[in-house]
């Protein structure tokens, strides 16, 4: 019998790509400091410990806070991106659309070095809102790739029925386009809100004393006494990280069966 | 191809000028899309804009709604110039191509979406939609979602949605053009039948020439950005100004001819085929004069297969058959007639008991000099 040679590397492809973070809540639950096999025994004493560290929780709520805002700000900021591109037609459009979307592909390592140069001779001092401002220039070109599907889908003769119907500029946007590309915004809120959770290297570099959680948990890597409570935390964001993607992918598809047009994008 | 106007009786009372172009010129940059337009639309018409894609016919539509501007000229709806009227306080109420359906909202919300700052009760404006819908043959269907609606039913909706404004003019822009050969056949005969119970103006944009000529009153063929012909159907389809609109509308066959004298009101002309002619310069000779050289122009269904016994009504020539399309009810012929070297295309009705020619038979054929069209 032949191998199905394709399957065969299809199903360790997939246990490569997932099988490490499958191992994040099995160890978080093992009664043991060591993360080896075998499995010692059941217990979940680490999410007790994750619940009682009091700089755990700062780390969490400054990433939050970064978090919140970098979302809003940078959805806020595709909104008009995507709008601007898909109904208006403007000198170079092509370059300002790339320039846009460029972090996307441009090394984070590389934007977050520069960024600290100029934030440093510009003497500004590193502080939460230096780390914001990094994160929506990484989470902008996502939100803009989610609503500029979002507004893709919204026929240009919605707008001019409701103009034709008496209605003006600013009652047509909350009464025909808002409703519409609402899923479409949320998605983007949603998929920049778990970028930005989990972004490490901006964070690093434009952080300052204030710590995100993803430099706080690589910061307590170092104490292996303390890694199952890590991984205990690991599994929680797995499990967060989860919900955030399906609701944003549930959102875009409901805004895209609203307007009854075809599936071209998304990322899930 | 025969045409029939639909047999509805159709109130001969024509109002005052509804809509009035005059000299309306429109640029897109470097491109000149509508070249000095001046046309009248009179109140109570359906009235349609006929040409091919990018003849401007859509344009000259959204200059009526108020979605596109003009660079110079005037356009007046009910004696009013709208060049400072934006689209949200026209007279007009538009059906969009795509129908443009808010697919958010239920039907009854579509339709009274135009109604928001009606000072109306909202059972009165509630009635009110639920008699648009009766009108558009949709009641009951008010609570469904409008995603939900099929092709047809979204087109009603729309239609209902304008017509509940009770505007001065409809404008419809290829409103059949996304449905399918049965479903646009019935629409057609129930939008003529909307209009004739709402007496609103009707402006509709199409590029399929058989549509227009059942639907409207009068028609204005557009090419390039001009107005090539204003006539009622019939005068379209049996006296067309030019050979472009012999050719858009319908199939028409031509011959080359001389004009050999011009007097009384009679041009004399030879042509290859038919011989020596005369006809009546003001009705069926077409353009200015320039040189001897013009084109006869003829339909199909004017030429008529002779069948032993028959007699020609007024004329007859031998030709031979060159190729035969059979479509049940018609046959298509295509004939070469004596002496001339072009293909022409006849058509016959098949009737009981008549033989349908084979390619190669020679047979006579009737015409008749009054079906003539000269172009010069």
């Amino acid at each position: 019998m032949k191998l199905p040679v394709m399957k065969i590397y299809a199903i360790a492809f997939l246990i490569f790509l997932y099988g490490p973070i499958l191992l994040l809540p099995l160890f978080a639950f093992n009664d043991s400091t060591v993360v080896a096999f075998p499995l010692k025994g059941f217990t979940t004493q680490w999410f007790r410990a994750v619940w009682a560290d009091a700089d755990l929780w700062k780390a969490v709520r400054n990433s939050l806070f970064v978090a919140c805002t970098a979302s809003v700000l940078a959805t806020t900021l595709g909104v008009f991106a995507a709008r601007a591109s898909t109904r208006y037609v403007f000198p170079a459009k092509g370059a300002v659309m790339g320039l846009i979307m460029l972090p996307l592909v441009l090394p984070d390592m590389i934007m977050a070095m520069a960024l600290l140069v100029v934030l440093l001779s510009l003497n500004i001092e590193l502080s939460l809102v230096t780390v914001i401002l990094g994160h929506v220039l990484i989470c902008t070109p996502f939100a803009v790739a989610m609503l500029t599907s979002a507004f893709q889908s919204l026929d240009k003769s919605l707008e001019e029925a409701a103009y034709d119907l008496g209605e003006g500029p600013i009652s047509t946007f909350y009464l025909v386009i808002l409703p519409l590309v609402t899923p479409g915004i949320i998605s983007a809120l949603l998929i920049s809100f778990t970028i930005s959770l989990d972004e490490f290297v901006i964070s690093n570099f434009l952080g300052s004393k204030d710590k995100l959680l993803s430099v706080y948990i690589f910061g307590q890597l170092r104490f292996p006494k303390n890694v199952p409570t890590i991984m205990a935390l690991g599994a929680l964001l797995v499990a967060l990280s989860v919900i955030l993607l399906t609701l944003a992918e549930y959102f875009r598809r409901r805004g895209i069966a609203k307007t009854g047009a075809k599936d071209t994008g998304g990322f899930v | 191809m025969t045409v029939e106007k639909t047999k509805l009786s159709k109130p001969a009372v024509l109002g005052a000028t509804m809509i009035e172009f005059k000299d309306v010129h429109k640029y897109y940059g470097d491109y000149h899309a509508l070249r000095g337009i001046n046309a009248t639309i009179r109140a109570g018409e359906f009235f349609s804009l006929l040409g091919p894609s990018g003849c401007g016919k859509t344009t000259l539509l959204r200059t009526i709604a108020g979605f596109e501007g003009i660079s110079s000229g005037v356009v007046l709806v009910d004696d009013k110039d709208m060049a400072d009227v934006p689209a949200n306080q026209r007279p007009t109420n538009m059906v969009f191509q795509s129908y443009a359906i808010f697919p958010h909202l239920t039907v009854e919300q579509n339709v009274g979406f135009g109604l928001r700052k009606d000072p109306r009760s909202k059972e009165e404006k509630a009635s009110a939609v639920d008699e648009a819908l009766a009108m558009v043959g949709l009641t009951g269907y008010g609570k469904r979602a409008a995603h939900a609606l099929s092709g047809g039913q979204r087109q009603r909706v729309a239609l209902a949605r304008a017509l509940i404004l009770k505007p001065k003019v409809l404008l419809l822009d290829e409103p059949l053009s996304a449905l399918d050969k049965k479903m646009r056949e019935q629409m057609q005969v129930e939008l003529i039948r909307l209009q004739r119970q709402v007496g609103i103006t009707f402006v509709l944009v199409t590029h399929d020439q058989e549509e227009a000529l059942v639907m409207s009153d009068r028609i204005a063929v557009m090419f390039e950005g001009q107005i090539a012909q204003l006539d009622d159907p019939e005068t379209l389809y049996r006296r067309p100004k030019t050979r472009a609109v012999a050719n858009f509308i319908g199939t028409m066959n031509f011959l080359p001819a001389t004009i050999l004298s011009e007097a009384n009101g009679k041009v004399e002309a030879e042509c290859h085929g038919f011989g020596h002619l005369t006809l009546d310069a003001e009705t069926q000779v077409m353009g200015t004069p320039t040189a001897t050289g013009a084109t006869v122009g003829f339909r199909p269904e004017t030429l008529t297969l002779l069948f032993e016994g028959q007699q020609a009504a007024d004329r007859e020539v031998m030709a031979t058959v060159e190729e035969v399309v059979y479509y049940g009810d018609m046959t298509y012929y295509d004939v070469k007639l004596d002496g001339t070297t072009e293909v022409m295309r006849l058509s016959m009705r098949n009737v009981f008991g008549r033989p349908v020619l084979d390619i190669g038979t020679r047979t006579r054929v009737g015409w008749s000099q009054g079906a003539l069209v000269m172009f010069r």
